[in-house]
């Protein structure tokens, strides 16, 4: 009663040939990564050392190395983050916890999806017009990381909605019934069952808002500076500019030179996202329901 | 067993003079245009268990809901009529947080909050500012006994409440709803998803219960309402139906035929 018919023949080997397919595919993914990577490793890890990691640039930014623009990232990050992730947070809370479905959510809706397909150049230029000249911080880490911020909060909005949707609703629904304030029932109930989905949207942010360079090259980073930023109205190198500047910009800098640049910006991007997935998978290790 | 049944082995009834805990009046509950419950009004007494049932859409939960209030969280839901808690309007409450830790809740499914055994059962003491440590614990262990969840969960009070099986979550929650110390516990369909053993484990708290709050029992098994409640209403939809001593629904002395039929299980 089991016998194989020409049809089963003919499925199994559709089947094969589609799982096949869908593999191809799948690797063909991988492909560019290995290939960045792989001629990144081969091409500047010639260049990179403790030196190079921790010292400034010297002879017109042919040699030396990259601290300055390493910090001014760091700094740059940092303050991007402590803007936008309390305010995202909060706007999310917000829509996610109190609004209703109106006029007025619908349009902050829309405005959040507009402001992240907004591209990264009309950001660099409205960090101009409000943060340097308007309210005069200057071409400063400030106004750069409020540029960041602008740019970045739709994703720490999303990221957070997504995470505290993703709290079922009957937990809130025990908590009311309880007597809870909706406050307390965020505070006790929902926000420490969303606060992992929350700081992994975080750390990828960190990822995305090291590598932008249009947002911040009219805003707070400069061409080169022997000093290091004392505080946040100071200008700075950074990562991501450095390197267009030192591939492009410079003549006489030895090749191997900006593929070290890209290899220490990808490491630290590569990093940060490692650090994302390990902590994601190690809070779905310990879910709770 | 307990000793509050009588000598047929129904549930005893409550003396008719004693005092009115809930009155509902010309109670009616619509969503948007759609009534789901129309001109509803009855008294529910201190210290029954006043049962309700009827099929699915009959108006059972929103009902329950309009009670504590939990309408305001659904702004499609509109609520006329009068509802009173210990003879005070309800629908006037500024304070609808302290009306709401009067009355514990139990929900169709059971709801198992994602932290400790021990967190789920202090969260009601917590939220209204309990911090003491030794008071918290005589409180989580005095209310998951009563609700004859003890002794499975006490060796293990820091594992997650959420992790528990279906019929120990159903336990855990009346065990939270007990930290309320309400005055009136309120049952949705509690034994959906709970084992026919522990529904009757369950049935028995509910009797010892009685002595101490006012139950609302809802539940669409016409036989629970028959062995738990004193009082039973029948709702069918948007409709109150029928009130009455749940023995004189099941003996045949109805007042409209279709009590009898749902209760003889003709339909729903």
């Amino acid at each position: 009663m089991f016998e194989t018919s020409e049809l089963n023949v003919h499925n199994q080997r559709v089947q094969r040939l589609y799982r096949t397919l869908f593999l191809m595919m799948t690797l063909l993914l991988i492909l560019p990564v290995l290939l960045i990577l792989g001629t990144l490793v081969v091409k500047g890890g010639s260049v990179i050392s403790i030196d190079f990691l921790f010292t400034s640039p010297t002879d017109g930014m042919t040699a030396g190395g990259l601290f300055p623009a390493l910090f001014g990232t760091v700094w740059l990050v940092a303050v991007a983050l402590l803007i936008s992730v309390p305010l995202g947070i909060a706007a999310a809370i917000y829509l996610s916890e109190y609004a209703g479905e109106n006029w007025f959510t619908r349009i902050i809706n829309l405005a959040i999806i507009n402001l992240a397909g907004v591209p990264s150049i009309v950001h660099a230029l409205f960090g101009v017009g409000a943060f340097v000249l308007f309210f005069k911080f200057g071409t400063s880490i400030l106004a750069a990381s409020l540029t960041l911020a602008i740019m970045t909060l739709p994703v720490v909005i999303v990221a957070t909605r997504e995470s505290l949707t993703a709290v079922p609703h009957a937990f809130r629904e025990a908590c009311w019934n309880m007597g809870a304030t909706r406050w307390q029932t965020i505070r006790r109930v929902v926000l420490p069952n969303a606060v992992s989905g929350i700081l992994t949207g975080v750390i990828l942010e960190v990822s995305r808002t090291a590598g932008e360079t249009a947002p911040i090259m009219f805003t707070g980073a400069v061409f080169f500076t022997p000093f290091l930023p004392q505080s946040v109205f100071d200008q700075t190198m950074a990562m991501s500019l450095h390197l267009f500047v030192v591939s492009t910009q410079v003549p006489g800098v030895p090749e191997d030179l900006p593929y070290g640049v890209a290899l220490v910006l990808i490491a630290m991007v590569l990093i940060m996202n490692s650090v994302s997935i390990a902590f994601r998978m190690y809070l779905r290790g310990k879910k709770k329901w | 067993m307990v000793a509050v049944q009588n000598a047929a082995g129904a549930p005893a009834g409550v003396a008719d003079d004693a005092p009115v805990k809930l009155e509902v009046r010309d109670l009616t509950i619509r969503y948007g245009s759609d009534a789901a419950l129309s001109n509803v009004s009855l008294a529910i007494r201190e210290h029954e268990i006043f049962g309700i049932i009827g099929p699915a859409n009959a108006g059972k939960t929103s009902f329950l809901k309009t009670l504590n209030r939990m309408d305001m969280f659904n702004s499609n839901m509109r609520v006329n009529g009068d509802i009173l808690f210990n003879g005070l309007d309800i629908r006037r409450l500024k304070n609808v947080y302290a009306l709401r830790s009067r009355i514990g809740v139990v929900f169709p499914l059971p709801v198992g909050l994602p932290m400790t055994i021990y967190d789920n059962v202090a969260l009601s003491p917590r939220l209204s500012g309990m911090k003491n440590k030794a008071d918290l614990d005589i409180i989580v262990e005095r209310c998951l006994t009563r609700a004859a969840l003890w002794d499975e969960v006490k060796d293990r009070l820091t594992s997650l409440g959420s992790l528990l099986s279906g019929g120990q979550q159903q336990r855990l929650t009346i065990a939270r709803a007990l930290s309320q110390e309400p005055e009136v516990l309120m049952l949705d369909e509690f034994s959906i998803a709970v084992d026919p053993v522990t529904t009757m484990r369950i049935e028995d708290v509910l009797k010892e219960l009685k002595q101490e709050m006012t139950i609302i029992l809802v539940t669409n098994l016409v036989q629970q309402a028959r062995r738990l409640a004193s009082r039973t209403a029948f709702f069918l939809n948007g409709e109150c139906v029928e009130i009455g001593e749940t023995e004189d629904l099941f003996t045949g002395e109805v007042k409209d035929p279709r009590t009898r039929d749902y209760v003889e299980g003709r339909f729903g």
